[in-house]
């Protein structure tokens, strides 16, 4: 189902010309009101007057998640804060938070665009929400609580944690839409089984998952434990919050980012400079109808590609990739991206390999070495040297066509791989010492 | 017939193998006999042990990977070819030997050989039929 028939399949060429219109009016408004980007633009000689095209939008310098530490808190606003009703923020795990806030007219903005999201996951006004995100200062909560009430479907406020309870609800309630993040939901899925509740028993068709990157394993992991329709849905508080763009149930190929309110666009992260359609590289946004926290070439940092054919759900919003990576995580060997996550999925699909590994990158004779340390489990375990060899051989293969670099792969010892969720850990990147 | 090797992954690194013969004896498990087959990264440890049970599990608590493997002691004569001539009837039968390894004590005037064939039964039944001594997994513990 499509929530706004009008907007969300309007012509691309009336969309861009929406989008320019409100391009220019976002322009002018952050220039006169927030210091910060007055300066920006004086510095690069620009005036929001020489955005004349969509194309124009190259001229206007980036903005990063360092310049929001640097506004902390409300440097950043475009409103009085008279006119602000609600304040968001993200927790900062290196330096400060980065703080935005939302004026009446946002929050209503905002709950459109997940109203929009959940219907594209096939909810509609008589389904149950099931909102296990974190209500708080994070968006996940109330950004989807908000746009369940506007799309009229009953919503359960569960918030995250007290996962029996949970459970209990889930079969008392009977809801019929579940929104969490995809760990959460796969502790749900555990926590479930061990009551001896089994989600076949339950009411669920779809669930709407995502604040954290996964994998198309994962989904499939997750639909086949909670017999539900898996979709991926996209955004961050810098930009709105959940609901910048969501996978439609039809296609369930990419998701439509709802560019009549942010103009999406993939650059080179070394450069800067931006990509064509189908190119991969690093996201970046431009709100163009946001009023209190207006942002302008938002360095999002996660790496994908933008599709801009039409899809058969009749949306004629573009439409990117899952979010395969950061590019904080990217590793560059021998001239090829490679992210941490690719070499992860390719482990998966060697049944069994526990993705335990470690990546070391190494530079001999001026060529960048990349060695894929992974720990051996039973199952994969052969007493025969020849068949561990040839083990070894099919996961250098595998990673070779999968991501077009060649890895030495050493198989380990079970836990001797530290097993912290940090970048640290995973990779270990010598050429830099 | 048959008898069980305990097989045991292990890095390339100075004293892995100590590690592990270090928790068996501190589990007293005797070691009958040892065989370890190697590349330039890591390595496949071979066991034959008094007690298959006590060393699989005192290894796993330690954190290796192990797993059981079946394998077949023969005895083989002390003498110009002894070795040869079960090689040969192995041969004829087109059966694979993926490794082999001695067994540290003597039988008698017989020296004992661990194999691990790719067909177990049939090399029993073909090595028993052409009166070669099959030694069983108990018998071997005892020796
Ligand atoms: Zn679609």
């Amino acid at each position: 189902m499509i929530f706004d028939i009008e907007y969300e399949t309007m012509p691309r060429e009336a969309l861009e010309a929406i989008q320019l219109k409100r391009l220019q009016a976002t322009l002018s408004r952050v220039y006169a009101t927030v210091p910060f980007y007055r300066k920006k633009l004086d510095d690069a000689g620009i005036l929001p007057g020489d955005v004349k095209t969509l194309k124009d939008l190259h001229k206007i310098p980036f903005t990063t998640k360092q310049d929001l530490r640097d506004n902390y808190p409300f440097g950043m606003f475009a409103a009085p804060m008279a006119n602000v009703v609600r304040i968001h923020a993200s927790s900062g795990t290196t330096g400060q938070p980065t703080v935005v806030g939302y004026t009446a007219r946002d929050i209503d903005t905002w709950a459109g665009l997940m109203a929009r999201s959940l219907s594209a996951a096939g909810a509609s006004r008589g389904d149950i929400i099931h909102n296990a995100y974190g209500y708080g200062l994070f968006t996940g909560g109330l950004g989807v609580h908000y746009g369940a009430e506007k799309l009229g479907a009953s919503v359960i406020p569960v918030s995250g944690g007290n996962t029996k309870r949970q459970v209990i609800i889930m079969k008392d309630f009977k809801p019929t839409i579940l929104t969490a993040t995809p760990s959460y939901t796969l502790h749900l899925a555990e926590a479930a089984e061990e009551m001896g509740v089994s989600f076949k028993d339950l009411h669920f068709k779809a669930g709407i998952f995502g604040a954290e990157p996964w994998s198309e394993d994962m989904r499939l992991e997750i639909e086949r434990k909670l017999d539900l329709n898996a979709i991926d849905i996209y955004g961050l508080s810098e930009v709105m919050g959940p609901g910048v763009s969501v996978e439609c149930a039809e296609a369930k190929k990419g998701l439509h980012i709802f560019e009549d309110h942010f103009i999406p666009e993939i650059i080179n992260p070394d450069t800067g400079e931006a990509l064509p359609y189908g190119e991969t590289g690093e996201l970046v946004f431009t709100t163009i109808t946001k009023e209190a926290f207006p942002i302008i070439r938002y360095r999002t940092r996660d790496i994908t590609t933008l599709n801009p054919e039409p899809c058969i759900c009749g949306r004629t919003h573009v439409r990117m990739k899952k979010v395969s990576g950061r590019t904080d995580d990217m590793l560059i060997i021998r001239g090829v991206n490679v992210f941490p996550s690719q070499i992860e999925s390719v482990l998966m699909q060697v049944q069994e390999v526990e993705p335990h590994y470690q990546l070391i990158v190494d530079r001999k004779d001026n060529l960048d070495t990349l060695t894929v340390r992974v720990e051996i489990g039973e199952k994969l375990f052969s007493d025969e040297v020849k068949k561990l060899q040839e083990l070894e051989q099919r996961i250098s293969k595998d990673i070779k066509e999968t991501l077009g670099v060649s890895a030495k792969v050493q198989l380990a010892e079970p836990k001797t791989i530290a097993r912290s969720e940090g970048k640290a850990a995973r990779v270990i990147d010598n050429r830099k010492k | 017939m048959q008898a069980e090797q305990i097989s045991i992954f292990i890095e390339n690194k100075a004293g892995r193998i100590s590690d592990v013969t270090g928790i068996l004896s501190a589990n007293g498990v005797n070691i009958r006999a040892l065989a370890v087959a190697d590349t330039s990264d890591f390595g496949v440890l071979r066991l034959i042990v008094d007690n298959n049970a006590k060393a699989e599990e005192s290894l796993k608590n330690a954190g290796f990977t192990v797993r059981k493997t079946k394998v077949v002691a023969v005895k083989v004569e002390d003498r110009p070819g002894g070795l040869h001539n079960i090689l040969e009837i192995l041969k004829q039968a087109r059966i694979n030997v993926e490794y082999m390894y001695a067994f540290i004590q003597q039988s008698g005037d017989k020296a004992i050989m661990i194999f691990r064939f790719d067909q177990t039964e049939e090399a029993i039944k073909i090595l028993t039929e052409k009166g070669i001594t099959v030694v069983d997994g108990s018998t071997l513990c005892t020796l």
